[in-house]
């Protein structure tokens, strides 16, 4: 091996060496990167990422279930009771804080994944304590809003990306 | 050469390691410590480079099977899918599809090499089995890959050479029916090429650990093909050999992604891109390049099923080459005529390459009368008179130039090796 005196001084050598190197790591990574990237979602996946859906057939007190990215979404038209019980609750209430208009757009109209943030189980929903959703696989209690009321889920069902293109059309995603 | 580990754990957890399993030593002796010839050319890189290829195939191959449908309905459009949906399936693909030509290249190449230079005579006969048996399984692999994107080459490639095997006596009708799963090329051949396609690298990857295993037990033969006499005549695997196979590792992946990003579709058949359907056969039919000097081979031959021996006989006949070589000398360096026998057998290799994909009944280069099929026919009588005749009888009357008395004597002379020699032996009483 090199004297410390060379290791103070580094030469020609040290320097190819290092950068020579270093250039191979970075083509190695530069390399391994479309290896890991095909396994993101491919065109054909992104092209279905957004639907469009016509609320003009749900009634008041009526929901639907859309199947948006492969999960169940939940559009609900809410009574003027249950827009009134989910606006009234006090925030200290609640395990993830959240008013009611931050949960929905139009006050009427609730949409949001109907997946259980605890493990991934789809609620039931008018059930539960709440009248709200009730998960069946470990018995997290949502309100009318979706927010988290009781349970081991730790936080309110997920508002996804959505506008109103007009009064009887959303698009979600 | 085998056990000639200098590998000492020096942590206590290598230790502890060492004694369990004497994987680390292992390792060390095959790619670090294993004493290789001091002058092995460029021709030497080849092998690496095939293993590279191999490594290649397999990890897009893995990565394709990701996105890939193996069904008759929907394989070509799930590999249309791959081209322009998967993020950087077009690459991925065309890396796999290029890959396979550039890995039978290295191969050829890997494969001529040890013929130049005798490497398959004693004691390398298990070596070069091994290798053949590689060689072998890369054909079954590629021919059933290339079936995968259901095309149209895909579906009548598939069908010319399952249809080789009707020609087996009383039974050959139940062979080809039992491969295909059906009365034809369909769903279930398709189905259960995908399966062979994917497990078969790993066999030869199998293969590939018993071949380097067998490389590491007599060592590598050299350009002179004498063996390495004193440890002046070898160097360290490491850093020596594994930095020049590196570079060339590169030197080659620029060839191949030449290929890939600026032609990717020079080694395929464009008819490959239209839907397999079996009530229409292509005009041209023609197998995928490493194919063809065997292909012409079988259409040289005038008689179906003495084309098929044909042509599998000229693939088994390699098997059996350590023994009928008669030479007692290796390396073509001093063997002046086989030299020359030996470059024409590469050239009648090209030239039955060529036979393989144009017409047999058109003229040999517009030669009026001579046509491609007389000349593919000498060419075929060449390539097994090579075997059968050139081999066994050239070694018994070839008359071969002197062997050097070391290899370090051929690199330096006779008083350059001496120097070196004393200067050696003095480092080493000094140490």
């Amino acid at each position: 091996m090199a004297d410390a005196s060379k290791l103070e001084q580094p030469g020609r050598r040290d320097f190819l060496y290092i950068a020579t190197g270093a250039f191979g790591a970075l083509g190695v990574s530069v390399g391994a990167w479309p290896l890991l990237d095909q396994m993101n979602p491919d065109a054909s996946v992104k092209a279905l990422a957004s639907i469009e859906v016509d609320i003009s057939t749900i009634g008041e007190g009526e929901s639907m279930t859309v199947n948006w990215r492969g999960k169940p979404v939940f559009i609900r038209h809410r009574t003027a009771v249950e827009i009134k019980a989910s606006a009234d609750v006090p925030l200290s209430e609640l395990k993830d804080p959240q008013t009611d208009a931050e949960r929905a757009e139009k006050p009427e109209w609730l949409i949001m994944v109907g997946v259980c943030t605890h493990l991934g189980c789809i609620p039931l929903g008018e059930a539960g304590e709440y009248n709200g959703w009730f998960c069946p696989c470990h018995n997290s209690v949502y309100d009318t809003a979706g927010r988290i009321r009781k349970g081991p889920a730790p936080l309110n069902m997920e508002i996804p990306e959505y506008e109103f293109l007009s009064d009887t059309k959303i698009k979600i995603g | 050469m085998s056990g000639h580990s200098t590998y000492v754990p020096k942590s206590d957890a290598g230790k502890w390691l060492e004694e369990r399993l004497p994987i680390i030593s292992l390792m060390h002796s095959a790619a670090v410590s294993m004493p290789n010839p001091r002058n092995l050319n460029y021709w030497w890189v080849f092998g690496g480079i095939a293993m590279f290829m191999l490594i290649v195939q397999i990890v897009t191959g893995i990565i394709l099977a990701m996105h890939y449908t193996p069904h008759a309905d929907m394989a070509f459009n799930s590999v249309e899918h791959i081209m322009r949906d998967v993020n950087w399936g077009w690459m991925l693909r065309y890396t796999h599809a290029n890959g396979a030509s550039m890995f039978f290249i290295a191969v050829y190449i890997h494969i001529l090499r040890g013929m130049y230079y005798g490497s398959y005579k004693a004691p390398r006969e298990v070596l070069w089995l091994l290798g053949m048996l590689i060689y072998l399984l890369m054909m079954a692999t590629g021919f059933m890959g290339y079936v995968l994107p259901w095309g149209q080459m895909s579906f009548w490639g598939a069908t010319v050479i399952t249809n080789f095997f009707e020609v087996v006596p009383f039974i050959g009708d139940d062979i080809r029916t039992l491969l295909w799963g059906g009365f034809a090329v369909d769903n279930p051949t398709l189905n259960r090429f995908f399966s062979l396609h994917y497990l078969l690298p790993f066999v030869i990857l199998g293969v590939v650990v018993l071949h380097i295993w067998a490389l590491h037990v007599p060592g590598s033969n050299n350009p002179l093909g004498i063996e390495p006499k004193t440890k002046q005549d070898t160097m360290s695997f490491h850093p020596y050999f594994t930095m020049k196979d590196l570079y060339a590792i590169v030197l080659f992946a620029i060839v191949l992604f030449y290929f890939v990003f600026f032609n990717p579709n020079f080694m395929g058949h464009p008819d490959n891109y239209i839907p397999a359907n079996s009530l229409v056969t292509p005009a041209h039919i023609v197998p995928e390049w490493y194919y063809l000097p065997f292909y012409a081979i079988l259409r040289s031959i005038p008689d179906k099923l003495g084309g098929v021996v044909g042509m599998f006989g000229a693939i088994l006949i390699m098997f059996v080459v350590p023994w009928l070589d008669t030479s007692k000398v290796r390396s073509a360096k001093f063997r002046p005529a086989y030299r020359i026998f030996f470059w024409i057998f590469v050239f009648n290799g090209i030239l039955l390459g060529y036979f393989g994909q144009v017409s047999t009944t058109d003229d040999f280069l517009g030669i009026h009368g001579v046509t491609n099929l007389l000349v593919s026919r000498i060419s075929t009588i060449y390539y097994f008179g090579f075997f059968i005749v050139i081999l066994p009888v050239l070694g018994l009357i070839e008359k071969t130039k002197p062997l050097p008395n070391s290899i370090s004597e051929a690199v330096l002379g006779v008083e350059g090796a001496a120097e070196e020699a004393a200067l050696l032996a003095a480092a080493e009483a000094k140490a």
